[in-house]
């Protein structure tokens, strides 16, 4: 069970919250000048380490708000949490 | 040595001290015209079919841990084939039909046991779809049928199928020839059956780096040192998206911990698999008594070989739901696998943009039941460096072309 420290909430347990994918995607802005490889890496290509990882986070069961986490894919200890903005903001 | 009633009988006579060993333990050669990564039993399985049916016979498979130590002998042994888009379907009914035969295939007993699977619908809309899908295995030439929820009872008596369930069952598909078969003898059936035609099986051997030359395929550095090989084949399951950042491709895996666990030995209490979709959860008996229950992926990426209690909470509270009379029931191990998730929950069988280096990924929370049939069309696509019709439509291009196979949800479960 992750225990997970929301910038707004606090500590909560893991089934609080939803899992985003990877942080960092942004959309791009004039899809229609991307070639179809460029589109697919944006749609579907991830980087899927194993080790650090940055990654967004729902707190769908309490504030409701997105924020990032960077947890360690292997040992799943949670380095540190952060707010969304500029482009990490999904 | 081949085995029969006779070296039974034999090998009993000497207290079967004699037993040769089942496969051989060889130093990595310098150079290999092909090498597969990965001794899981798609990986195994690969290097059979290479040898047996395109013959390539210098070989070697190369395992980091022990053969068939992942997700081979982490999975709940399901075996099944009736997906609903034509791709998936006859991909999943080729592997369904090579099951039939592999015990004997082999000279190895795989234990594979046709006792059906049952796939629960609890609502009209389940139904529906049941309908839907059992059309259209039968318009691919699977078996496959629609079950009342009466029927269901007679066949099942242990089954809740009071129409006051929190989720009431209102019927199920069947597939007769689905079934369950022994994980482990799959592995070392394959393992076994390739050393005999000449492929070195390397255990304890980690890919550390994949060496290219500009657009094509050198060969690997392990922990066993360099090997050279003219082609590559990558079955590494969770592990696909490590491998591929090695050779500075991108693939869209992503990688979770999914878990099992099974019960205390009980006496005969279920003789069929039974799975549900809908409070996802699924439960079979093995051999040794143990109710075999799988759950489902925990949503966050994970290379760990553990999941999340909740994940287990919430699949005991479907098998509950569906059996009361397993309340009571005492868990007695569970463990994780790392799959290797696609966006439309279907395997990559593919060349790369790397000449010579294919990848084998993406089977996600069902591969075990693909086992003999992946390997057969990944060592087609190897031996050819072209797929085979079977695995055409499961390219790495697809991503690009937006011609996805969408089974998620479509298929009977989420595996």
């Amino acid at each position: 069970m992750l225990l997970i420290d929301c910038p707004w909430c606090g500590e909560r347990a893991e089934t609080e919250f939803s899992y985003g994918g990877e942080a960092g995607i942004t959309r791009p802005k004039d899809p229609a000048a991307l070639s179809d490889a460029e589109w697919a890496d944006y749609l579907f290509m991830r980087n899927n380490p194993k080790g650090a990882h940055r990654e967004l986070w729902n707190h769908s069961q309490g504030c409701r708000r997105w924020f990032g986490i960077e947890r360690d894919t292997l040992t799943y200890r949670i380095a540190g949490t952060f707010r969304l903005h500029g482009k990490d903001e999904g | 040595m081949k085995y029969s009633a006779l070296s039974l009988l034999r090998n009993a006579l000497s207290h079967n001290r004699n037993w040769p060993e089942a496969w051989r333990s060889p130093k990595p050669k310098k150079k290999y015209d092909a090498l597969v990564i990965g001794g899981g039993g798609h990986g195994l399985a690969t290097a059979y079919y290479l040898a047996r049916d395109h013959g390539m016979k210098d070989v070697a498979v190369l395992e980091k841990g022990w053969i068939g130590g992942g997700n081979t002998g982490r999975n709940t042994t399901i075996v099944r084939s009736n997906y609903l888009w034509t791709e998936a379907a006859l991909l999943y009914e080729k592997s369904m039909q090579l099951w039939e035969g592999l015990s004997q295939d082999l000279n190895y007993n795989v234990m594979f046991s046709q006792r059906g699977v049952y796939n629960l619908g609890h609502t009209l809309q389940d139904m529906r779809d049941i309908e839907r899908r059992v059309s259209a295995n039968r318009l691919n030439g699977i078996d496959a049928e629609v079950v009342t929820a009466v029927q269901l009872k007679k066949n099942i008596p242990q089954l809740n199928t009071s129409p006051t369930s929190r989720y009431p069952i209102l019927g199920a598909s069947l597939q007769r020839r689905a079934g369950v078969a022994r994980h482990d003898a799959v592995a070392w059936g394959f393992a076994r059956a390739a050393d005999r035609l000449g492929v070195d099986i390397i255990q304890q051997c980690e890919v550390t780096g994949i060496r290219r030359d500009g657009d094509g395929i050198i060969g690997v550095d392990t922990t066993r040192g360099a090997i050279d090989a003219d082609r590559v084949g990558v079955v590494v399951a969770g592990h696909a998206s490590v491998l591929a950042s090695m050779a500075g491709i991108r693939l869209p895996i992503q990688s979770h911990p999914l878990q099992a666990f099974v019960s205390e030995p009980l006496k005969p209490v279920l003789d069929t698999v039974v799975m549900s979709n809908a409070v996802h959860g699924y439960i079979s008996q093995s051999d040794k008594g143990e109710l075999v229950i799988g759950a489902g992926i925990d949503a966050y990426n994970g290379y760990a070989q553990r999941g999340s209690f909740p994940t287990i909470e919430h699949a005991m509270q479907a098998i509950i739901e569906l059996f009361p009379i397993f309340s009571r029931v005492r868990m007695l191990r569970m463990w994780g696998g790392i799959v290797d998730v696609a966006p439309d929950a279907c395997p990559i069988i593919s060349k790369t943009p790397v000449n010579g280096l294919y990848f084998n990924c993406g089977w996600g929370t069902g591969g075990f039941k693909a086992t003999p049939g992946s390997g057969w069309v990944f060592a087609h696509t190897i031996a050819n460096d072209e797929p085979h019709e079977l695995n055409r439509a499961f390219d790495l291009q697809r991503f690009e072309s937006g011609a996805l196979i969408d089974e998620h949800g479509a298929a009977a479960v989420a595996h």
